[in-house]
């Protein structure tokens, strides 16, 4: 379980208030989206959640399962259930996306105190996640990310996130750059995730991704806050009168 | 005009010191070639820090009397390149060492000591000792070349008239800390021919060496080497190599450690489309000993239609210095060229400092030329990447090393030789993780 209770986040260059007090707890098994206008801090939830360099918590707590995941490095916090599925996959040249797998999923086997997975397991592992996905033989031969289309970058996160099996996922707009066939592939993968041990956050700035991934809660944020919690009817209010309307209504 | 008078005169009496402590071997095959490499030296002299081409680089240990010690490193690796059927011979300080060599017998390769084919009169090798290096003294001087080529106490002459069966195998041991090691090698690859030559090792507390390689028409030339761990070892090494028609030149070298090095590579590509490449990685940490090196390189294209590639990586970290300096000249009629450079420097840390100079100089109107150089950190974005998927900092770290030393490491065409550069880097990376 998730818990964030009044989460402040600014920017650690700059003076500069992100996050004003975030409330939100997620139930394992529970899908939350959150939706909200562009520079309403959602992005920023995901990367401090991950623990990404660069901002101060200047107030609040956030809690995984119990554990304090503020005090703890991006890496501890991946082995605690956290996976955050970026918005834009970083591309690394040189290193092959099955050996960037294997050292990311023997990297959390050893911090559970489990053995190494052999190669010949793990290669079994990732075809059988991979088919499902769509992702070929070649694609998982290629460098990390390194010339993968914008579906096939997206595609390789939840590759990523089904190997790993994480508690939590955050989706941090997997939705921006996919056509409709690719959106629908990515959100099978999601969808194929889903059970009673896992919870999502879907941060996403349309309604369409959450045609795919339904929801069970649904968050508006707006000017680093929550401003209103609803059920999936709220995403199709957005979608028909925009975010304009719903921060008219709570201001 | 005392004062330049005063410098030229210092600079003469160290270049005849230096000649005058060197066992000058004399007569036989290459005793022409030592002659006029000796008056070569003596009249470009030692090299001094306002020498424009030893701006970046102190030739002081190069240039004194003695070898500067350095303490010999006790072997903690497997042999590099163990895991491939090799011809190895073996030089402990510059001397040949019998007993832990093969027999140097392979189909199609003719190979002789240098020490021994410098008693005949008569040898094949006569058409190119001493005279790819001669060729490579203009327009950039290259005095401890010359010093080489009079000097040189040993070495192989490798005559390839087929495909090699196996790589050639040239093992440096350091032995003594005080050894100053002289050894000129010289590779003739006969048109169409194939070789794999790999180098391994420190060789002693000072190394000069020289390789010279003819490839002849449609001949292919392999060249991996992996210079020693010793901390403390300084090194001057040139490669000239001459590269006819269709021909292919192939050079990677993996730099881990030395107090000093300079790797210089001189090459021309002589007849229409040759292909030459030259990579390196070198890895520095300055934290217990000082870590400098120094790639220089020069591409001459005489041809038409010829391609060179210079692919130079450097990862530095606490104080260590990396020098590039690379130069592409095209001649007028070498049409068609095709010549890329780019060296790029990793620093782990603030103190650490990468030089760079990339030169273009082009004479001909229809050429593909670019070069480019950058000096950078790791990238904090991937790095974050990693962690954020349970890759601790210095694996992924190591990780984003490996990355940024790809497309060096992507100049070797074995797998299984690329496979054991790469075993090399994770392990020296591992042994420096913070």
């Amino acid at each position: 379980m998730l818990e964030i209770k009044n989460l402040q986040v600014k920017l650690e260059d700059e003076d500069k208030e992100i996050l004003k007090g975030v409330d939100l707890t997620v139930e394992p098994g529970r899908v939350h989206a959150i939706m909200g206008p562009n520079g309403s801090g959602k992005s920023t939830l995901s990367y401090v959640l991950a623990g990404r360099e660069g901002y101060t918590v200047t107030g609040g707590t956030v809690e995984l399962d119990g554990h304090d995941l503020l005090d703890m490095e991006p890496e501890e916090r991946a082995a605690a259930g956290l996976f955050l599925a970026f918005q834009y996959p970083v591309e690394i040249p040189g290193v092959g996306n099955m050996t960037f797998l294997r050292t990311a999923l023997n990297a959390q086997r050893k911090a559970h105190g489990l053995e190494e997975m052999s190669a010949g397991e793990f290669l079994k592992l990732v075809r059988a996640k991979a088919k499902t996905l769509k992702i070929d033989a070649e694609m998982l031969k290629r460098p990390v990310n390194v010339g993968f289309s914008g579906g096939e970058k997206k595609r390789n996160e939840i590759l990523q996130m089904a190997v790993l099996e994480p508690t939590m996922c955050i989706l941090d707009e997997t939705d921006s750059g996919l056509d409709v066939d690719a959106m629908r592939l990515v959100a099978d993968g999601v969808n194929a995730l889903r059970d009673a041990g896992r919870g999502f956050v879907v941060i996403t700035h349309y309604q369409r991704l959450l045609d795919h991934i339904k929801p069970d809660v649904v968050h508006i944020m707006a000017d680093g806050r929550i401003v209103k919690t609803g059920g999936p009817e709220l995403a199709l209010e957005v979608e028909k009168n925009g975010y304009a309307g719903i921060l008219a209504e709570v201001a | 005009m005392a004062a330049p008078m005063r410098k030229d005169e210092g600079r003469a009496a160290a270049t005849e010191a230096r000649i005058a402590a060197l066992d000058l071997p004399k007569g036989g095959f290459s005793g022409a070639a030592r002659a006029d490499a000796l008056a070569r030296f003596r009249a470009m002299g030692l090299p001094g820090r306002r020498d424009e081409y030893w701006k970046y680089t102190d030739p002081a240990p190069l240039n004194a009397v003695a070898a500067p010690d350095a303490a010999v490193f006790a072997a903690d690796e497997a042999p590099i390149f163990g895991a491939v059927d090799r011809l190895t011979l073996v030089f402990v300080d510059g001397v040949f060492d019998a007993d832990a060599s093969d027999d140097p017998a392979l189909a199609g390769v003719e190979i002789t000591r240098l020490a021994e084919a410098a008693r005949s009169d008569i040898h094949w090798a006569q058409e190119l000792y001493g005279v790819l290096e001669a060729r490579g003294q203009s327009p950039v001087a290259r005095p401890f070349a010359a010093l080489n080529t009079a000097a040189a106490t040993d070495g192989v002459l490798i005559r390839v008239s087929g495909a090699a069966a196996k790589p050639v195998h040239l093992v440096y041991r350091h032995g003594a800390p005080t050894s100053d090691a002289i050894l000129h090698h010289c590779v003739k690859v006969e048109p169409g021919a194939e070789l794999t030559l790999l180098e391994s090792g420190p060789a002693a507390a000072r190394f000069n060496k020289v390789l010279e390689v003819d490839i002849a028409e449609g001949g292919r030339f392999h060249h991996v080497r992996a210079q020693g761990r010793d901390h403390e070892r300084r090194a001057i090494t040139h490669v000239f190599a001459r590269v006819a028609e269709g021909a292919l030149f192939k050079s990677f070298t993996l730099t881990a450690n030395g107090e000093m090095t300079r790797n210089e590579c001189v090459i021309e590509i002589a007849g229409d489309d040759a292909v030459a490449h030259v990579a390196g990685a070198a890895l520095g940490d300055g934290r217990t000993r000082k870590f400098h090196h120094d790639d220089t390189v020069f591409v001459t294209h005489d041809a038409v239609g010829g391609e060179s590639r210079q692919v130079f990586k450097k990862v530095l970290k606490n104080g260590a210095t990396g020098v590039f300096q690379g130069k592409i000249l095209v001649k007028p009629g070498a049409q068609k060229t095709d010549g890329y450079q780019i060296s790029q420097a990793l620093l782990l840390d603030e103190d650490s400092q990468f030089l760079a100079k990339p030169e273009l100089e082009i004479y001909a109107d229809d050429v593909q030329c670019s070069h480019g150089s950058t000096t950078g950190a790791i990238d904090e974005t991937a790095l974050f990447y990693l962690r954020s998927r349970g890759v601790p900092r210095e694996e992924a770290t190591a990780l984003l090393i490996l990355s940024f030393l790809a497309d060096a490491i992507a100049e070797i065409e074995d797998e299984r030789l690329a496979a054991d550069i790469v075993a090399r880097l994770e392990a020296w990376l591992a042994r420096r993780k913070r």
